[in-house]
């Protein structure tokens, strides 16, 4: 997230110090992402050292206001009219921790991506919840957090089909080891161990045991 | 959540077939869905989820253990009582919306109603209500080949909301609506649990599962696991209030 841009564009709409700069990015966005106070001051330094802003006088109580000036105004639109690189994407951490569990023996993959699926449908219930009570009017802040809507679902969809190919790879493999007879230890887990296998598909049968498979819970 | 219990499901199994050919859709669920409350049930396809619906609606009856609604234990009542019971207490909203093509809009919701014994003009002002509600006033004299799927689905939408339901079942019933509409529908869902309702959403949209209180994952005709919210919506709502 650009501070630099997110105060340019408060100021775009008059003069103001920085408490009131902290203040209105938050309700503009939700308060999705909280600013430091510090970083608003530090930020402003920088934006007045590179011309994009300028002091405009103190009130009674010493606050000190800021106007943006033409350059920042460019600045400003050049800034929305430059589209985002996800450079720093939040699960690319996430992606990686799933492409190395993969390639460790004994890593239970699946669980971990129910695990990391529970909790990102978690804080889509929160979002959610936000959402609910939010006035439609409030139209800025809810985009902010309909992104934050949309983003969690997209991972909640990459985590099913993560989990749809670990599953798929697992059967395949036991079934290569199954139809190989000189695989030590290929009976056991495999496809041809369960006792009524005859489907290939559908999951609704008679479970197999697979490195997947758990005991269900009372609720 | 301390609501007083409307649905429960006790070591509920439902298996089809027989011999080489069953298939065990559900294998010992246990479920409880309280006044207030609304439970989403999220799984990959062939999961259970739609048969765990039908034997919570009374449309199916279970292998074994036991369906509750209010009290009831459905397996000790007589098929009209049966019938009585999904028409006071259910409402149903499932993928097809289970129109009847020769009543009108307004028919097809007042008929439950009528059918509990309700008078046509009482059961016709309280459907004009709920279509109201779902944004299909002006709507309530088409037949339902003249509407389009998303105003079919809101009609069945409405349909299932009118009266004193207090169990609403529903399998992904924003299925033909944009995202605006069917969030619409989710807002109703949720309004109608807060104000004392129990229901219950099969989805595969997390979107969607979380309007729910809770969501349950099923697998393989076994509850998985569940989740609930962090509890984090305040942090996002409140910021912080630090002032100079």
């Amino acid at each position: 997230m650009s501070v630099k841009h997110s105060l340019l564009a408060v100021l775009a709409d008059g003069e103001r110090y920085g408490y009131q700069l902290r203040a209105e990015f938050e309700e503009r966005t939700g308060a999705t992402w909280p600013l430091n106070i510090g970083q608003v001051y530090t930020t402003l330094n920088r934006l007045e050292r590179d011309g994009l802003v300028e002091p405009a006088g103190q009130d009674a109580a010493n606050h000190v206001f800021y106007r943006i000036t033409d350059a920042g105004r460019d600045e400003l639109f050049s800034w929305f009219a430059r589209p985002v690189t996800r450079a720093e994407r939040p699960r690319d951490e996430l992606a990686v921790k799933l492409a190395l569990a993969v390639t460790v023996g004994g890593v239970d993959v699946a669980a971990i991506v129910h695990a990391q699926r529970k909790h990102a449908l978690a804080a889509l219930q929160d979002y959610t919840r936000v959402k609910a009570r939010l006035d439609p009017a409030e139209l800025a802040a809810s985009l902010v957090l309909e992104s934050m809507i949309f983003q969690s679902e997209a991972e909640i969809r990459w985590l099913d089909h993560v989990e749809a190919r670990v599953l798929r790879h697992a059967r395949e493999s036991q079934t290569t080891r199954v139809e190989r007879p000189a695989d030590p230890g290929s009976a056991k887990g495999g496809r041809g161990a369960a006792p009524t296998d005859g489907d290939t598909d559908t999951a609704t049968r008679t479970p197999r045991t697979t490195a997947t498979a758990r005991k269900g819970k009372t609720i | 959540m301390s609501g007083k219990t409307i649905l429960e499901l006790r070591g509920v199994t439902r298996t089809h077939g027989k011999g080489a050919a069953e298939v065990h859709a559900l294998r010992g669920v246990d479920l409880v869905v309280r006044a207030g409350e609304l439970v989403a049930v999220m799984g990959p396809s062939g999961s259970g989820k739609s048969t765990l619906l039908s034997l919570a609606g009374g449309l199916d009856s279970p292998s074994g253990g036991e369906v509750v609604i209010e009290g009831t234990t459905l397996a000790s009542q007589s098929k009209a009582q049966l019938a009585a019971i999904r028409r006071r207490s259910v409402g149903y909203v499932f993928q097809d919306y289970n129109l009847i093509p020769a009543l009108t809009a307004a028919e097809n919701v007042s008929l439950p109603q009528e059918l509990d014994g309700l008078s046509a003009r009482k059961a016709r002002v309280a459907a004009l209500a709920a279509l109201a509600e779902v944004g299909l006033r002006a709507e309530a004299d088409r037949f339902p080949d003249e509407m389009s799927g998303g105003q079919q689905q809101r009609v069945a939408i409405a349909r299932a909301l009118i009266g004193e339901r207090r169990l609403i079942l529903t399998d992904e019933p924003t299925g033909a609506l944009d995202t605006e509409t069917g969030e619409a529908v989710l807002r109703l869902l949720r309004r109608r649990c807060d104000e004392g309702a129990a229901g219950v959403l099969v989805t595969h949209e997390s979107r969607h599962a979380a309007w729910a209180d809770r969501i349950v994952f099923i697998r393989d005709g076994l509850v998985l696991d569940e989740s609930a919210p962090l509890q984090h919506a305040e942090d996002l709502l409140v910021g912080d209030e630090a002032q100079p």
